[in-house]
């Protein structure tokens, strides 16, 4: 999950740096991470994971690092029903 | 009485790449019916005007400052007047956190070249009508 998570954030993160150096805890906001990029992001983790993410983790911490949104998906897959 | 500031700037391309890959989701999402409407023409939307609206967003965040608590897009909406000038006008959550923390009277601008969107907000803050907000006290 960690190397799909690395490879939205390069495609779609708009950073300035390699992302595959990046610790897992660096905050990728300090790393060039827009908000609105963060967006993107969001929804290609949607389009990926087959998630939704919702209201109560659109903020800021969710999306902070990568530790952080794997948390999240963690949290989001684990409630996902299987079909 | 105090004000308190919060400016932002989106690069119109970050949009376009949006729309292009995300379509009618990224739109729903972030934008409201009316501001959609507002961005669209006989051409189909503009992204610097969404651009901007996501700019007026990020600089209303900046005014109500809140502490690791998702705010939904919804609940900040730019509204076009008549004439061409705009208001944000806030909702749920972005109300509430508003109203508790002494803010009123926000005023907002916003502005778009070809590459970039920028909106400034400012508002009037109260520090004697600031109330005990129960999730800002977690």
């Amino acid at each position: 999950m960690n190397e799909e998570i690395r490879q939205i954030i390069a495609a779609h993160g708009r950073l300035s740096i390699d992302v595959a150096a990046l610790a897992p805890d660096a905050d990728l906001y300090h790393a060039g991470m827009t908000s609105h990029a963060s967006v993107n992001v969001m929804l290609a983790l949607e389009d990926h994971f087959d998630i939704e993410f919702p209201d109560r983790m659109l903020k800021r911490s969710v999306f902070e690092s990568i530790a952080a949104i794997e948390r999240a998906l963690v949290e989001l897959l684990s409630e996902t029903p299987v079909s | 009485m105090a004000m308190r500031v919060g400016i932002d700037l989106v690069s119109v391309d970050g949009v376009r790449e949006s729309i292009r890959e995300h379509g009618a989701r990224y739109l729903e999402r972030i934008y409201t019916e009316g501001e959609l409407c507002d961005c669209r023409t006989d051409q189909g939307i503009i992204a610097e005007r969404l651009a901007a609206r996501f700019a007026a967003k990020e600089a209303t965040l900046k005014v109500l400052r809140p502490v690791d608590e998702a705010i939904p897009w919804h609940t900040m909406e730019v509204v076009r007047h008549g004439a061409g000038w705009v208001d944000v006008e806030l909702s749920g959550r972005a109300a509430d956190l508003a109203a508790n923390g002494g803010l009123s009277d926000f005023a907002l601008s916003i502005s778009h070249e070809a590459d970039y969107a920028s909106a400034i907000v400012i508002a009037e803050l109260d520090l004697r009508d600031q109330r005990s907000d129960p999730i800002m006290n977690i």
